[in-house]
C-alpha cells in the first residue's frame, strides 16, 4: 500500500451503540473498535448485550442510537456494501436439514457469489475433513458433523470479517479443539478479523487477542488476556470473568 | 432507472435461482412434501365433482351449469394453494431456523420474494396438473378447455396469492411462528366474499360492494359467465388486473415494512414462536 492511499476502514467500529427494546436497554452505550487481523472475544453472561451486539453488526437490528460501521458501511442502511465481505456462524442458526452439504454449500455460494464453487466447496471439506460427507443430509450428521458444516458455510466466501457466536458449543473437547485450530488457521492465512462471543474462558484465553467483558449492555472491561490476568491479579479468565459478573472488580492493582 | 449493485432494490437472478435450487431440493428430498401437494387438490376435486354429478341429474339449471363446481373448485385451488406454495416455502426457513442465515447474506427481498413466487408455480404445477387430468377422466371436465380464459384466470388468481403470501410472510417475521396459523386460514376469508360457488348477487346488497374490491370476485364471475353463457368477459379481467396491482404493492409495501419493523424490534434474532 502506498504512503499516500487512505487507510483502509476498521473491520467493526463501534460508537456509543444503544439498542433498547421497548424500554429495556439490551446495550447501553458501548463504543470499540476492531484491528483488521485481530480475534476478539465478546464475554458475558446472560442478558449482557453479546447477541444484540452481534446482530447489530450483522445488520439484522437496527440501533436505538449511536453508530455501527462495519468494513467502512453505515449498518444496517449500507449492509448490502459489505455483506458479501463478511459472514457468521452459530450452533443457534441452523441450516436446512433435508439438504445435503454439498446442496446447502451450493446455495449460500451462489448467495455470497462465490466464483468456481465447486471448486470452493471441495476445498472446505477437504479444509473441515468434510469431503467423504458432502453428499449426506445435513441433519443426519453428528453435532460435531454440524459445526464443522456451518464452519464451512461461514468461510464459503472467504470472510474478511467473521463474526461467531459459541462456535464450540456442545462440542467434545477434541472436536472443539480442532475447530479452534481451523481458526487460528483461517486468521493467519487470510488476515481476517475475527469476533467471538463465546461463555468459554479457555477458548477465549487460547484464541483471543483482545477481550471485551460486557454486563449489563454495558462494557466492564476491555484488553489483551495477559493484561486482564494481571489486573485482577488472577490465573485465568474465567476467575476474571466471574470477578467481573459477581462485581468484586479489580483487586490486585488495588491491592498494589 | 439504474441501480447500484449494492442498492436493497438491486436484483441479481443468481441469488434468486440460489434460493429457488434451495426449495427444490427441499421438494426432492421429501415424498410426503410431495404426496401433500396433491392429496387436498384431489379430495377436493372429487368429492365437488360427485356433488355436481348429482345436482346435474336433478335440476335444470345447472345441466346447463355444467362444469361450475368443478371449475370453481379447481380455480379455487389456483388461488389458496397458490397462496399456500408461497407461505409454505418462507416458513421453510423459519422451520429450519435457517432465516437468519438468509437475512445476514447479501440475499435482498425482492430476490426472496421472486424465489418464493417461483416455487409457488413449482407447487402448484406440481399438485394441481395430475388433479385436472383427474377431472377429465372422472367427470369430463376439461379445465384446459378454457383456452385464453383460464390464463386470465390463471394470471390474476396467482397474483392476488402472492400478494396475500407475500403479506402473511412479513407477519410471520415480523411475529414468529405464533403468526403461522394464519398461512393456512387468511385466505378462506375470501372465499364467502369472492363468491367461488355462487354469483355475486346472492350476497347481501351491501356486502357486494366489498366482494367487488377483491380481485378473485371478478374471475369466479367470469368463470361463471364463460360456463353458463359461453361468453368470455376481458372487461372483469382488466378490473380483475387493475386490483391485482394495487394488492400486489400493498403486499410488498407491508412486507418491507413489517421487516423494518421486525429489524427494530429485534425480531430476526429470535425466530421462534
Amino acid at each position: 500500500m502506498s504512503a499516500m492511499s487512505a487507510p483502509a476502514p476498521a473491520p467493526i467500529a463501534i460508537e456509543r451503540l444503544v439498542k433498547i427494546y421497548k424500554t429495556i436497554p439490551a446495550v447501553d452505550g458501548i463504543s470499540f473498535t476492531l484491528a483488521a487481523g485481530s480475534i476478539t472475544g465478546l464475554l458475558g453472561g446472560n442478558g449482557a448485550g453479546k447477541t444484540t451486539t452481534i446482530a447489530t453488526i450483522m445488520g439484522l437490528t437496527t440501533p436505538t442510537s449511536g453508530r455501527v460501521t462495519v468494513l467502512g458501511a453505515d449498518m444496517p442502511r449500507q449492509r448490502y456494501r459489505v455483506l458479501h465481505r463478511m459472514n457468521f456462524e452459530s450452533p443457534y442458526v441452523a441450516m436446512p436439514m433435508r439438504l445435503t452439504i454439498r446442496q446447502n454449500l451450493t446455495v449460500f455460494g451462489m448467495l455470497y457469489g462465490v466464483r468456481d464453487l465447486p471448486h470452493r466447496i471441495a476445498e472446505l471439506g477437504e479444509q473441515l475433513e468434510l469431503t467423504e460427507l458432502l453428499d449426506r443430509p445435513t441433519g443426519k450428521l453428528s453435532d460435531g458433523q454440524k459445526t464443522r458444516v456451518a464452519l464451512a458455510k461461514g468461510l464459503i466466501n472467504s470472510p474478511e470479517l467473521l463474526l461467531l457466536d459459541e462456535p464450540t458449543a456442545s462440542l467434545d473437547p477434541d472436536t472443539a479443539d480442532w475447530v479452534r485450530g481451523r481458526l487460528e488457521s483461517y486468521r493467519r492465512e487470510r488476515n481476517a478479523t475475527v469476533l467471538i462471543a463465546s461463555h468459554n474462558m479457555a477458548e477465549v484465553e487460547r484464541l483471543c487477542d483482545r477481550v471485551i467483558i460486557m454486563k449489563r449492555g454495558r462494557i466492564e472491561d476491555d484488553d489483551t488476556p495477559p493484561k486482564l490476568l494481571a489486573r485482577y491479579g488472577r490465573r485465568t479468565l474465567e476467575e476474571v470473568f466471574l470477578d467481573v459478573a459477581r462485581g468484586r472488580g479489580i483487586q490486585h492493582e488495588a491491592a498494589q | 432507472m439504474i441501480l447500484r449493485s449494492d442498492s436493497a432494490f438491486a436484483f441479481a437472478p443468481r441469488r434468486a435461482a440460489a434460493m429457488t435450487l434451495r426449495y427444490w431440493y427441499l421438494l426432492r428430498s421429501s415424498w410426503p412434501r410431495l404426496v401433500d401437494l396433491v392429496y387436498w387438490p384431489t379430495v377436493q376435486m372429487v368429492t365437488w365433482g360427485f356433488l355436481q354429478y348429482y345436482i346435474m341429474q336433478n335440476a335444470g339449471f345447472f345441466a346447463r351449469a355444467g362444469g361450475t363446481f368443478i371449475g370453481a373448485v379447481l380455480l379455487w385451488d389456483i388461488l389458496f394453494r397458490g397462496q399456500l406454495g408461497f407461505s409454505i416455502s418462507f416458513m421453510e426457513e423459519m422451520w429450519a431456523r435457517n432465516i437468519g442465515n438468509l437475512m445476514m447474506s447479501p440475499l435482498r427481498p425482492f430476490e426472496f420474494i421472486s424465489a418464493l413466487m417461483v416455487m409457488s408455480i413449482v407447487r402448484l404445477s406440481i399438485g394441481l396438473i395430475p388433479v385436472t387430468i383427474l377431472a377429465v377422466v372422472f367427470f369430463g371436465f376439461n379445465l384446459y378447455g378454457m383456452g385464453f380464459a383460464l390464463v386470465a384466470f390463471f394470471i390474476n388468481l396467482m397474483l392476488t396469492s402472492w400478494a396475500v403470501g407475500i403479506f402473511v410472510s412479513g407477519l410471520v417475521l415480523r411475529n414468529g411462528l405464533g403468526a403461522e396459523n394464519l398461512a393456512w386460514s387468511i385466505m378462506f376469508l375470501f372465499m364467502p366474499l369472492t363468491c367461488v360457488y355462487y354469483p355475486v348477487t346472492t350476497l347481501p346488497v351491501w356486502l357486494q360492494p366489498v366482494a367487488w374490491l377483491l380481485p378473485p370476485t371478478y374471475v369466479f364471475e367470469g368463470m361463471r359467465t364463460l360456463l353458463i353463457q359461453k361468453v368470455f368477459r376481458p372487461d372483469l379481467m382488466v378490473d380483475a388486473l387493475a386490483l391485482n396491482v394495487v394488492f400486489f404493492a400493498a403486499g410488498v409495501f407491508a412486507f418491507l415494512k413489517l421487516l423494518q419493523s421486525a429489524r427494530r424490534h429485534g425480531a430476526l434474532i429470535q425466530t421462534g414462536e
